[in-house]
């Protein structure tokens, strides 16, 4: 990882930098779900499928066109991309929340990997990259069923998928690194709490503008600046603005996995 | 690499293990030369965990030098654990892999080729005696298995030294002693055994050496044999008496072998002749609803030096 020299030396930590087999626990999880877990991936691609229909058949008939950044666009089209990025959000949260919390708390499956040559950097990129997997998964599902439902706008809506796969590695790393905090099952009763309010005042279902002295509440939400990218890729518009987005997202994932190495480090190895 | 095969493969000095202000291990020394099988006796809490872990690189140093292989477990953490196996004091079984894939998985954590994992596992199955259930899942198994299937997959990456957390606490005596009889064989082989156990048979049994802990320091050192006959004469006589009257009968015993223990439920009495003593005590008029006649053990070495028993 010495190629990495110079910045990135000083953002990202030792236990990280030290990651040398993160995809063993990307092995672990391919030998579970070949095990007979595929099941649960693929109802997150059942999902998207009703959102959009209940969209494309309802909603978009009802509201008619939107007006966001100085151009009309159909309401399905509008609404789409963002729930695109939040199916992304979703698919993260559901693997790094929960999931992670068994494996740490139940199953040891981190106290036994780390008696063994892996690091506490290997679990946490590892960990975070499978939950980032199972994101990309059902935005990718997400992205399909968008085409086949003629709701992209541009070819550019390709671009959504890197983007989407980003929101997962950020979310997938910030919800490890929160479920380290968490005591008991009951403390996951505050997820929904604070994910049904980014959901629906990301700028997902009315465009910034309409929020008024309160923009910069919605711009505090994470998944606005994921809703921002894949809207403006789906239309194939561009703004200097994509980049802050970029970069508030990229900061989000180095934070995320930073501390989720430290947490496992503190934990697991007192 | 220092790879001398002369050189210990443990060596630990003034080894000190805090947390916050607790001191569990107490400026420790060590030392553990390849082949042998070294044991830390004491009762719980005594900080034989906080020490393995130390060992096995999951738990940092808080004061005093650890070398194991020669390296410092601070810097070539990875490198140590790569040639060890770790028998963890609670199993740390994949629940959601059978018990072929945790050994496979386990072996993959080592970089071992998936080919190469399967067919030690196969192997290692057949020598903890669990062939027949490579297919299951962890949960149906019983506490003995789970323990065999444990040190099977300790043993995937063929390590040097297999540190043993407590083997076989927990279990009952016929899974133990099918435990015994695999390690005594993996120590026949060669592996270096480094064991913690509050059960003094289970030192004797496996022990070629042993330091005796308690709070955090080190009481006694050296082979089962040579710590009993330094610490307790050769026998030991064990009288009980009606509930609640051990403390006013022991009066009565003054000047019978050559020390004597009041415990809550029996009075021991230390002799190099059990028989002799027996005898006196019958002279005196004393009459025990019990008595009975054995040789001294580790666990009286512990008492002896504590003032306290081993498992309570
Ligand atoms: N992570 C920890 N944090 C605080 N105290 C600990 C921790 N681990 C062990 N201890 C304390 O250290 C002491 C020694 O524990 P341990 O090494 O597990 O003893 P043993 O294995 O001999 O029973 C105990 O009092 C225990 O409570
Ligand atoms: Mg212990």
């Amino acid at each position: 990882m010495i190629t990495l020299a110079g910045l990135p030396l000083r953002i990202v930590p030792v236990q990280v930098m030290q990651a040398t087999r993160p995809h063993r626990m990307l092995e672990r999880q391919w030998m579970v779900n070949r095990a007979g877990g595929w099941m649960v991936l693929l109802s997150g691609f059942f999902e998207p499928l009703f959102y959009l229909l209940s969209i494309r058949v309802g909603f978009g008939a009802l509201v008619g066109d939107v007006e966001d950044g100085g151009r009309l666009i159909p309401y399905a089209e509008f609404v789409a991309p963002a729930l695109m990025a939040a199916s992304a959000m979703n698919g993260a949260l559901y693997e790094s929340t929960m999931n992670v919390f068994f494996r740490l708390k139940y199953d040891k499956v981190y106290d036994a990997a780390l008696a063994t040559p892996l690091t506490s950097g290997d679990v946490a990129l590892g960990e975070i990259g499978y939950a980032t997997i199972r994101g990309a998964l059902y935005s990718s599902a997400f992205l399909v069923t968008m085409w086949a439902l003629g709701m992209t706008s541009s070819a550019w809506a390709i671009g959504m998928l890197p983007v989407a796969i980003l929101i997962s590695f950020a979310f997938s790393a910030i919800g490890m690194a929160a479920t380290t905090y968490m005591r008991s099952w009951a403390d996951f009763e505050y997820v929904p709490s604070i994910m049904l309010p980014m959901f629906l005042f990301s700028a997902t279902f009315y465009p910034l503008s309409s929020y008024g002295d309160w923009q910069w509440v919605v711009q505090i939400s994470p998944l606005y600046h994921g809703v921002a990218m894949t809207r403006s890729l789906n239309l194939g518009e561009w703004s200097w603005a994509f980049g802050g987005h970029l970069v508030v997202l990229v900061a989000m994932a180095l934070f995320g996995v930073t501390l989720t190495a430290k947490r496992i480090e503190r934990l697991l190895l007192p | 690499m220092p790879t001398d095969s002369n050189a210990p493969l443990i060596t630990a000095e003034h080894l000190v293990k805090r947390f916050g202000d607790f001191v569990a291990v107490d400026g420790i020394d060590v030392e553990v030369p390849r082949g042998e099988s070294f044991g830390f006796l004491g009762p719980n809490g005594a900080g034989k965990s906080s020490t393995m872990r130390m060992i096995g690189c999951v738990s940092p140093v808080t004061e005093g030098r650890l070398r194991i292989f020669g390296l410092d477990p601070a810097t070539d953490g990875k490198q140590i654990r790569s040639r060890m196996g770790v028998v963890p004091q609670m199993d740390q079984l994949d629940e959601q892999l059978t018990v072929e894939d945790n050994m496979i998985l386990y072996g993959r954590y080592f970089d071992i080729p998936r080919a190469e994992c399967k067919r030690r596992a196969k192997e290692l199955l057949e020598f903890v005696q669990l062939t027949d259930r490579a297919k299951s899942k962890i949960e149906p198994l019983s506490g003995g298995m789970k323990r065999r299937v444990t040190i099977a997959r300790s043993l995937i990456n063929e390590p040097e030294l297999l540190l043993l957390d407590e083997p076989t606490t927990g279990l009952d005596p016929q899974a133990r002693h099918v435990l015994w009889d695999r390690l005594y064989r993996l120590k026949q082989r060669g592996v270096t055994l480094v064991l913690t156990t509050h059960y003094m048979d289970e030192a004797e049994q496996l022990c070629d050496r042993l330091v005796v802990m308690d709070q955090g320091k080190i009481v006694a050192m050296g082979s089962p044999r040579e710590l009993i006959e330094k610490h307790s004469p050769r026998e030991v006589l064990e009288l009980r008496y009606p509930a609640g009257t051990n403390d006013e009968r022991a009066s009565d015993l003054d000047g019978v072998g050559n020390r004597r223990e009041v415990l809550p439920d029996r009075v021991l009495i230390y002799a190099d002749d059990g028989e002799a003593a027996l005898a006196e005590v019958h002279r005196r008029g004393s009459r025990p609803e019990s008595a009975l006649v054995r040789r001294s053990s580790l666990e009286d070495v512990f008492l002896r030096l504590t003032g306290r028993s081993l498992v309570d």
